[in-house]
């Protein structure tokens, strides 16, 4: 008997049954066993997930089907009965460890708060268990930690100890959704072989829920591909990978970038657009009562962008690289270092000297749901710019519309509303927001990491499209090494605010010198695979 | 968070420093010689001389300025016109009504309205909720005087269950003080049980729907410990922002219900010296009550910093952290902005 066993399993808004939102769900999971839910935005993964541990919101309701643990059917199984076997039996990680963590909790108390209500050991047996369990997911010096919050731990740190809190019971099934996702490379490199080896201790099985094919890769004994709430199909990974069965499949293969950086163009021209030198932004410092600690967030950073040509600034959370993008933008001040845009030094310039200056360097963001005013209209977002530089108002909603099929959207979408477009949409409104300027240079910082796969190959198609027509010159920032080795032609690696590497993205990526660029690339999920061809690299060298 | 508490005690003293000044100024600056407004129509030039040496308003302003805070701070608030008492005196006895019904009414409110404003949250759109709402409303808009007399018309006058009117200090007997201080307590407490319930509810409302309380839902815990542990200790910088903005509130004067029963308090006091122009006592009030606005303001503060491990331990780990770990607590301003100014 398969301990997971769900069948037929349909969730719908409000029970209605045209409005499903998980079309019938079938999935089994052994013993020991990892089985990836894979698939986009929407495609109801996570709400399967939740179904099965009981906790859908209360508009979302299953209306067919069983979820069987053990035999048991859950859909069938009271309050009481549900919160028995919750951490019990099996238990749930998020997410984002940061807002998972009740922020005013000690963790080591969180931990506790499971065996205070799930055992009978005393209050001494269960400290002690939680530091053994603590122990466990490797987390260090657990006396301290025991009495620490959650925002004085990093978010590897935070993820182990949900870990520690899901495991603490020792259930038989894990179900994990998107655990690393919020992580960096190397902290989701470290959890992805946590997970692995607590499953082997614990012999718990997995359900494991991502959109990442690199993750899948690493993880999974079988992959179940759900596409708008409907199973696509279920294979083995390696089976998966290699001969996918469906359409949709071989697509969301094709779209995963791929680590083998790209050939690097030929100049356009030697016309440098954008180039710093020695940047440096500390923060802190000053202070009322006496002398705070600096934090040195950039050091010597110096780049240049010729026409047509980008250049992708790669690292982990608190590298210094949105500092950068943020200094080049003026949208904080350097500490000092020279910033040349098109000839001009912006760096010391004032708020009403870099007026004119803007025009020439735009920058599009990472979270297209937040970077567009929700109550106005697409076309005076886009206009907006110019109005300010004074084209006059016809002039600029003309050029809004040819700017929006530019990026592939059509002109009509002036009159409408952000909440009106998918992710992938509002991105290229974005785009098309920062290119009415006509800039010279364009910002995009991790412009695309918050799209799906496919949406996110496409926005990047476009953005390299574009730059062949308009001669721009991109600074691409970007945490994802497989994103910067499709689309950059140069490479700056950054850490702790320093530049750790920088040249061509086929050296940088390709044979890196420094130690911390070969951890990076060591840890990026899913390397040994080129998911586009369906094969393994170690195949296609044979 | 020693330095914390250092800073705000530290930042409240300028603040204290311009209602001073303000408060002097009022005197001063009203149009008119204050020497004639305080002595009144039918005053001879040699009163006035007489009052204006007494005031000192023959120096320059400065120097009256410097010799009134120096008198402040030896407390010396001057004599009231009107009754020829020492202004400290006048407010001494007026406090202890004002003080016990503050009390009583935010305990009772408090032990009332958060219990309310979880439950309405717990059972956000039931019936539960609907009552919590109407209750919450009725509390809001009916004014304090009608149900000032409807108690009296019912439990006194109908039922002869509470005293019409009067206040005894709870050093002549307890039983004897709660039987006196019961009325004027129900009636203003249902303000304060509407706009505590309220803040709650919608504190709560925003919790539950946090990533943490859906962990420890999949910790299987009760939902008793969810909501008590885990959503409204998350919620309490809010809630007890509102308490302690109410105290403030009803200590700096709750005319009416004072005066609706009868109760010799500070808002009572107030009203008096403003329509017989008693300008010392004026601006003994108004220092009063700013010095209570900012003391109540300085506890909330340290009682953030108490239930808020992440206020205690603000500092910057990383260059720009995440806007939530150090934004002040959210909801406060609406808060502080919703207050009615009005009991």
């Amino acid at each position: 008997m398969s301990l997971l066993e769900i069948k037929n399993l349909r969730i719908a808004l409000n029970g209605d049954e045209d409005k499903q939102v998980v079309k019938g769900l079938d999935l089994s999971i052994e013993p020991g066993q990892t089985m990836c839910l894979v698939g986009e935005s929407g495609s109801g993964k996570s709400l399967s997930a939740l179904a099965t541990m009981g906790l859908l919101p209360s508009v979302l309701k299953p209306i067919a089907g069983s979820i069987k643990l053990k035999g048991e059917n859950l859909l069938e199984a009271d309050a009481a009965r549900m919160r028995s076997l919750r951490a019990v039996s099996m238990s749930m990680i998020f997410q984002e460890p940061m807002t998972a963590l009740n922020p005013v909790a000690r963790v080591g108390q969180q931990i506790e708060e499971v065996l205070e209500f799930h055992s009978d050991l005393s209050q001494s047996r269960r400290r002690t268990r939680v530091k053994e369990m603590m122990e466990a997911v490797h987390l260090p010096d657990v006396d301290k930690m025991y009495e620490s919050f959650p925002h004085q731990l990093s978010g590897g740190q935070r993820q182990r100890i949900m870990i520690a809190m899901a495991l603490v019971m020792r259930p038989q099934l894990l179900i994990a959704d998107e655990p690393t996702t919020a992580l960096d490379v190397t902290t989701q490199a470290q959890i992805l072989s946590l997970i692995r080896e607590l499953r082997e201790d614990q012999g718990a099985a997995v359900l494991f829920i991502t959109h990442d094919m690199g993750v899948v890769s690493e993880i999974a004994d079988d992959v179940t591909v759900l596409k708008l709430g409907e199973v696509m199909e279920t294979q083995s990974v390696d089976a998966l990978l290699r001969h996918p069965r469906t359409d949709y499949t071989r697509a969301l293969l094709r779209a995963v970038p791929s680590h083998v950086p790209r050939m690097a163009r030929a100049a356009q021209s030697d016309n440098v657009v954008l180039s710093t030198n020695d940047l440096c932004k500390t923060y802190g410092g000053g202070g009322f009562f006496g002398k705070g600690r600096e934090v040195k967030a950039a050091q010597d950073v110096s780049i240049s962008i010729t026409k047509g040509r980008t250049l992708g600034i790669v690292g982990e959370s608190g590298s210094g690289k949105t500092t950068v993008a943020r200094c080049i933008m003026r949208l904080i001040d350097p500490t000092s270092g020279t910033i040349m845009v098109g000839g001009t030094d912006i760096a010391t310039m004032s708020q009403k000297e870099l007026k004119p200056q803007r025009k020439n360097i735009q920058i599009v963001f990472q979270d297209p749901m937040r970077s567009l005013n929700p109550r106005i209209e697409v076309g005076q977002s886009i206009i907006e710019g110019p109005l300010n530089f004074g084209v006059s108002r016809d002039k600029a909603m003309a050029r809004a519309r040819e700017l929006l099929e530019l990026v592939g959207l059509p002109a009509s979408a002036v009159d409408r509303f952000p909440h009106q477009f998918s992710g992938g949409q509002r991105q290229r409104i974005a785009i098309a927001r920062a290119l009415a300027m006509d800039p010279d240079v364009l910002v995009a910082d991790e412009a695309v990491s918050a799209l799906d796969v496919s949406v996110q190959a496409q926005v990047l198609d476009l953005l390299a499209e574009l730059q062949e027509r308009l001669g721009l010159g991109i600074l691409f920032i970007t945490h994802d090494l497989g994103v910067a080795a499709q689309i950059c032609d140069d490479v700056l690696v950054m850490q702790h605010g320093r530049v750790v590497e920088y040249g061509p993205a086929a050296q940088v990526l390709g044979s890196p010198q420094q130690d911390y660029t070969k951890a990076l690339i060591k840890a990026a999920p899913g390397r040994h695979w080129d998911f586009a061809n369906f094969r393994p690299f170690s195949d296609a060298a044979e | 968070m020693y330095v914390y508490i250092l800073k705000r005690v530290l930042a409240a003293i300028p603040v204290m420093g311009f209602v001073a000044l303000f408060v002097f100024l009022l005197l001063r600056l009203t149009p008119g010689d204050p020497a004639a407004i305080i002595a009144g129509d039918t005053a001879t030039p040699e009163q006035l001389e007489a009052i204006r040496t007494s005031l000192g308003l023959n120096d320059p302003l400065a120097v009256q300025f410097f010799n009134w805070i120096s008198q402040l701070l030896r407390g010396d608030f001057g004599t009231s016109i009107l009754s020829g008492k020492p202004v400290i005196e006048l407010i001494a006895d007026r406090m202890e009504p004002t003080i016990s019904l503050a009390l009583t009414t935010i305990i009772l409110s408090v032990l009332i309205a958060v219990p309310l404003g979880v439950i309405a949250a717990w059972k956000q759109g039931t019936l539960i909720d609907r009552f919590v709402m109407l209750l919450s409303v009725l509390g809001f808009s009916v004014p304090v005087f009608v149900i000032g007399y409807l108690m009296i018309s019912l439990f006194s006058m109908q039922l002869g269950w509470f005293p019409v009117q009067g206040f005894r200090p709870i050093g002549d007997g307890v039983g004897d003080f709660f039987h006196r201080i019961a009325l004027p307590t129900f009636t203003l407490t249902l303000l304060y049980i509407a706009l505590i319930a309220r803040i709650t509810r919608t504190s709560m409302l925003e919790i539950l729907g946090d990533d943490y309380v859906r962990t420890a839902r999949a910790k299987g815990l009760p939902e008793t410990r969810v909501l008590m542990h885990h959503a409204l200790r998350n919620c309490s910088v809010p809630i007890i922002t509102v308490i302690g903005i109410g105290f403030a509130l009803i200590i700096s004067g709750v005319v009416v219900t004072e005066s609706v029963f009868n109760l010799p308090g500070l808002g009572r006091l107030t009203v008096d010296a403003v329509l017989s122009r008693d300008y010392p006592v004026i601006q003994a009030v108004i220092l009063l009550a700013s010095l209570i606005y900012v003391v109540i303001n300085l506890l909330i503060d340290i009682a953030y910093v108490l239930l808020d491990p992440r206020i205690r331990y603000a500092r910057p780990i990383k260059p720009p952290p995440s806007p939530r770990l150090t934004a002040s607590p959210r909801s406060c301003a609406p808060a502080r902005s919703s207050f009615p100014a009005r009991s």
